[in-house]
C-alpha cells in the first residue's frame, strides 16, 4: 500500500468520461461519467462483471474505441498536460507505446505470428527511437531478462507458437515496458492462463510495476486477482463508477451493495461438509482408462506424435457424491469425461455402470444406456443448437425415447421451474438467453433423462463470477435433491471446494493426488498439488473473509 | 422470414435479379398460351427480320423466333433447376457423410471427389451426352454429375467445423442416432452456403446446357436456346435477330440468376449482416 499515492499528483486524469454506444442497444452508454486518477507508481484494478463498460475505458485511454458508432461523446483523459480525447491520431500514435503501454488477454492473437519475438520487441523501438541495432539489442536482452524469461539469446529468434502461453504472455509485457512507459493498461492479462501461470504474472507485474514506478491500470472480473495486485480499486457496473478506493478498504469494507454482492460471490475456501455418510452403492467405475492421440502419419507416412492424453486413471462414483477432477489446460480431465461418456472411444479400461462395461456396448445399446450419464457443457453459447427453441432442445431426449409430446411438455415444464427459468423460455431461441440462463437451459436438457449421474465439464467457467455463483448453487441443489451423482470437472480449487467430496488432481494425464475435499484442502500431499494451492490468487483475503463469515 | 425478405429487398441489384427472373419464368409458364403451335413449325418466310407478325423475326427455316425464345425459356429453367437440385442434394449428402464421419468414409469420398473434379467439367459433360445419346435426361444426368463436387467439398467443410461443436456433442450424450445428428442438427445449421452455392448453379447449369445446344447435343426434339443460337450461325451477318435473341434471353437469365444468389448470400450470412447495420 502506498500512503503517499494521494500527495502526489496523478499522471492520468479521467474526467466525467462518457463513450456513447449505437442507438438500438440495450444501453446508450458504454461508459456514462466515470472520474478517475492513475498516480504514478500503483497498481489501480478497475473491476465488473461482463458489460460493465470495463474494456471500453481501456480502450478510450488509448484512442482505439472502435468508431465512428462508438466514440468518446464526452469528458477528457489528461496525460501530461493533453487531452488524449482530443488528440491528433499522429500524436496518439506517438504516445501508444512510448507513454502509454497496453498488455492484451490473449497474446496469442496480440502477437504477430509470422514475426520473432526479438522483431517484434525491436520494432518498437525502431519506430520510438533513434538508437542503432546493436543498442536495440542490448535493450530488447535487458528487458527479455528483465521479465524472467529463461535463455533470452533463444527466445529473441524463437516466434510466438514456440512459446507456452504464460512466456507469450511475458513477451508481451516485455514489449510493453520496452521504451518504460509512465502508464501500462492491463487488460484481463492472466484470464486466459492456468492458475499456476497467473501467478507468476501476477508477481512479474507487480514487481516490473515497483521497480520502474510505473502507474498500471489493471483491468479483471476477478475479485480474487484484485486482492493479490491492487492498490486501489474501482468497482464499475453497467458503465458507471460504483464504488473506488484503496484495496484493503473496498475488500474487507465495502459500502456499496452491488461490491459487497461481487465480493460474497467469491467462492470460498473452506470444503463443504462431505454429503455422503458411510458406504452408498457404487454407480460406476472406471477402469484402468488410457487414451493417446497421435497426430501426423498418413497415407505418406511422416513422423508421428504421441500426446498421452489420460493414463490409467482409476475412479468410484457412489450414489449422491459428487467428484472433483481439477487440473491445469492440457492435463487431460475434459478427456477423461468424454472418455467415460464415450464421446471418445478408450484405447484401454473399462467404465462399469451397475456392473455391465458402457465402453464394450453395440451401438444401440449405448444409445439406450446414454440416459444414465448426462453432460453439461462448458461454453453455454456453443452448447445449444440455434435452429431449435428451448423447449424442443430440452425435450429431444425424451422425444427420441419416444416419450408423447403431451408428456414431454409438461415434463419440459417442470425442467424449467426445477433450473428456475420461466415456463414461458420454452417458446424462445437460444440466443435470447443470457450465459448463466443458457447454462440453466443445458442443465435441464441434462436433467430430462433423468440420469444417475451428471458429468458437468468446467460448468461454470465461462460465467461471470456472480452468475458462477448461483449455477453452482443450482447443480448442488439439484444433485441433492435427485440423489445425483457427479463428476465435476474444474481448473479452479474453489470451485471444487463448493461442491465436491472428493478431489482428484490431474497432471499431464495422470492422477497424482486423490482424496476427501476437507483432507486434500487441509494437507495436500502431492508437490504440484501445493503448487496449485500456492497459486490461487488472493488466498490470503480469501481465508480471512472465509473466517469473518 | 419477413425480416429476411426485407433484409434480401434492400439490396437493389438483388431485387432486380428477382425481377428478371420472375419475368423468365411467366415468359416459361405461358409459352403454350402466348405461342400455341409447336416452335419447330414452319410459320412464316425464312430469315424475315423483325416486324409486327414476328416480333424478334423468323429464322432459316421460317420458325418464329419469339415462339421459340418462349419454349427454350422452359427447357433451359428446367434443366438449370432440376440438374442444380439433383447435384446439391448429392453433393450435400455425400460432403455431410465425408464431413461428419471422417476418418476413412472421409479419405475415400474426397479421393472419389478429387477424381471428377480433375477432369474439366464441359469436356466431361460433352463425353457423358455423346455416350448416353442426346436426350434431356441425358442432359441433367451430366450437368448433374459435374456440377457436385464443389457441394460436396463446401459440405464437408461445414460439417467438420460444426461436428466439434458442444451441441452435437450434447446430442449424441442424449443417445441421438448419427443420421438423426446429421440432418436435424448440423444440417440446419448449414443451410445457407447450400443454398448461396445452389442458387449460383443454376446459372452455370443453363450455361452448361446452352453449350451443349449448340453444339448440337441437345435434345432434338426440344427447342433450346443454345440449339437456336447455333442453328442460326452460320447467317450471323445475313440475319442478325436469329442469334442476337436467343444469345440476349441467356444473358439475362444468367445474370438474374446471379443477381439473386449474390443476395440470398448477404442476407444469409450474417457476418456481412452485422457489417451493415
Amino acid at each position: 500500500m502506498n500512503a503517499t499515492s494521494k500527495s502526489r499528483s496523478p499522471v492520468l486524469e479521467i474526467r466525467d468520461l462518457q463513450v456513447s454506444l449505437p442507438t438500438g442497444g440495450d444501453r446508450l452508454f458504454a461508459i456514462d461519467g466515470v472520474s478517475l486518477d492513475l498516480h504514478e507508481d500503483e497498481i489501480l484494478c478497475i473491476v465488473g462483471e461482463s458489460g460493465s463498460g470495463k474494456s471500453m475505458m481501456a480502450r478510450a485511454i488509448m484512442g482505439l474505441l472502435p468508431g465512428p458508432m462508438v466514440f468518446a461523446s464526452n469528458g477528457e483523459v489528461r496525460f501530461e498536460g493533453n487531452n488524449l480525447l482530443a488528440a491528433s491520431p499522429a500524436h496518439m500514435r506517438d504516445i501508444r507505446g512510448s507513454r502509454i503501454a497496453m498488455i492484451f488477454q490473449e497474446p496469442m492473437t496480440a502477437l504477430n505470428p509470422l514475426m520473432t519475438i526479438g522483431q517484434q520487441i525491436d520494432e518498437v523501438l525502431r519506430i520510438h527511437t533513434k538508437l542503432d541495432r546493436a543498442a536495440r539489442r542490448q535493450r530488447v536482452l535487458a528487458i527479455l531478462a528483465d521479465v524472467h524469461l529463461p535463455d533470452p539469446e533463444t527466445i529473441l529468434s524463437a516466434f510466438p507458437h514456440q512459446l507456452s502461453g504464460g512466456q507469450r504472455q511475458r513477451a508481451m509485457i516485455a514489449m510493453a515496458l520496452i521504451l518504460e512507459p509512465r502508464v501500462i493498461i492491463a487488460d484481463e492479462p492472466t484470464t486466459a492462463l492456468d492458475v499456476t501461470t497467473q501467478a507468476q504474472i501476477l508477481q512479474l507485474i507487480k514487481e516490473i510495476q515497483r521497480k520502474h514506478k510505473t502507474g498500471v491500470i489493471f483491468i479483471t472480473h476477478d475479485f480474487s486477482v484484485v486482492a493479490e495486485i491492487a492498490d486501489r480499486v474501482a468497482v464499475m457496473q453497467g458503465g458507471g463508477l460504483v464504488e473506488l478506493g484503496k484495496a484493503a478498504d473496498i475488500l474487507n469494507r465495502p459500502q456499496q451493495p452491488y461490491t459487497k454482492a461481487l465480493i460474497a460471490a467469491v467462492p470460498s475456501l473452506r470444503p463443504r461438509a462431505p454429503s455422503v455418510s458411510g458406504r452408498r452403492e457404487e454407480v460406476l467405475q472406471a477402469v484402468g482408462l488410457s487414451k493417446t492421440f497421435s497426430s501426423g502419419g498418413g497415407l505418406f507416412g511422416g513422423r508421428k506424435r504421441e500426446v498421452k492424453a489420460v493414463q490409467d486413471v482409476n475412479l468410484t462414483l457412489r450414489r449422491g457424491e459428487t467428484i472433483g477432477i481439477v487440473g491445469e489446460s492440457g492435463s487431460g480431465k475434459s478427456t477423461l469425461a468424454r472418455l467415460i461418456i464415450r464421446l471418445i472411444q478408450a484405447d484401454k479400461g473399462e467404465v462399469l455402470l451397475h456392473g455391465t462395461d458402457f465402453l464394450k456396448l453395440n451401438s444401440r445399446q449405448v444409445r439406450s444406456e446414454r440416459k444414465r450419464i448426462q453432460m453439461v457443457f462448458q461454453d453455454p453459447f456453443a452448447s445449444l443448437n440455434p435452429r431449435y427453441k428451448v423447449g424442443h432442445i430440452i425435450a429431444e431426449g425424451m422425444l427420441l425415447r419416444g416419450t408423447p409430446k403431451i408428456e414431454a411438455c409438461r415434463r419440459v415444464n417442470e425442467l424449467l421451474d426445477l433450473v428456475g427459468l420461466d415456463r414461458k423460455s420454452a417458446d424462445r431461441f437460444p440466443h435470447e438467453f443470457s450465459g448463466g440462463q443458457r447454462q440453466r437451459i443445458g442443465v435441464a436438457r441434462a436433467l430430462a433423462l433423468d440420469p444417475e449421474i451428471l458429468i458437468a465439464d468446467e460448468a461454470v467457467s465461462a460465467l461471470d463470477v456472480s452468475v458462477q455463483a448461483q449455477v453452482l448453487r443450482l447443480l448442488a441443489d439439484i444433485r441433492d435433491r435427485l440423489n445425483l451423482s457427479m463428476l465435476f470437472i474444474t481448473h479452479d480449487l474453489c470451485v471444487a471446494a463448493q461442491v465436491c467430496d472428493h478431489i482428484m488432481v490431474m497432471r499431464r494425464g495422470e492422477v497424482v493426488e486423490s482424496g476427501a475435499t476437507a483432507e486434500v484442502f487441509a494437507a495436500p500431499k502431492h508437490d504440484y498439488t501445493k503448487a496449485l494451492f500456492k497459486s490461487i490468487p488472493g488466498r490470503s483475503w480469501i481465508a480471512a473473509k472465509d473466517s469473518v463469515l | 422470414m419477413a425480416a429476411f425478405l426485407a433484409r434480401f429487398l434492400r439490396n437493389r441489384s438483388a431485387a432486380l435479379g428477382l425481377v428478371l427472373l420472375a419475368g423468365v419464368l411467366l415468359l416459361a409458364l405461358f409459352a403454350p398460351v402466348l405461342f400455341p403451335a409447336d416452335p419447330f413449325s414452319l410459320a412464316g418466310k425464312p430469315m424475315s427480320p423483325p416486324s409486327p407478325d414476328f416480333l424478334f423475326g423468323t429464322d432459316t427455316l421460317g420458325r418464329d423466333v419469339a415462339a421459340a425464345i418462349a419454349h427454350g425459356a422452359v427447357t433451359s429453367l428446367m434443366i438449370g433447376f432440376v440438374a442444380s437440385l439433383a447435384a446439391v442434394l448429392f453433393g450435400t449428402v455425400l460432403g455431410a457423410l465425408a464431413g461428419y464421419f471422417g476418418g476413412k468414409v472421409d479419405d475415400l469420398l474426397m479421393r472419389i471427389t478429387e477424381i471428377f473434379q480433375t477432369i474439366p467439367s464441359f469436356v466431361f459433360a460433352i463425353l457423358l451426352v455423346a455416350i448416353l445419346s442426346p436426350s434431356i435426361q441425358s442432359v441433367v444426368i451430366a450437368i448433374a454429375v459435374v456440377s457436385w463436387p464443389p457441394v460436396a467439398r463446401l459440405v464437408r467443410g461445414e460439417f467438420l467445423s460444426m461436428k466439434s461443436r458442444e451441441f452435437v456433442q450434447a446430442a449424441r450424450t442424449l443417445g441421438m442416432s448419427d443420421g438423426r445428428i446429421i440432418f436435424q442438427q448440423i444440417l440446419p445449421n448449414c443451410l445457407s452456403p447450400i443454398i448461396v452455392a445452389g442458387s449460383l448453379m443454376v446459372a452455370t447449369a443453363i450455361l452448361i446446357e446452352s453449350g451443349l445446344a449448340f453444339l448440337g447435343l441437345g435434345d432434338p426434339n426440344v427447342m433450346s436456346w443454345g440449339f437456336m443460337i447455333g442453328a442460326g450461325r452460320s447467317v450471323l451477318r445475313s440475319a442478325w435477330w436469329v442469334c442476337t435473341f436467343p444469345g440476349i434471353a441467356i444473358l439475362l437469365t444468367v445474370l438474374a440468376i446471379n443477381l439473386v444468389g449474390e443476395g440470398l448470400n448477404d442476407a444469409l450470412n450474417p457476418r456481412l449482416r452485422e457489417r451493415a447495420a
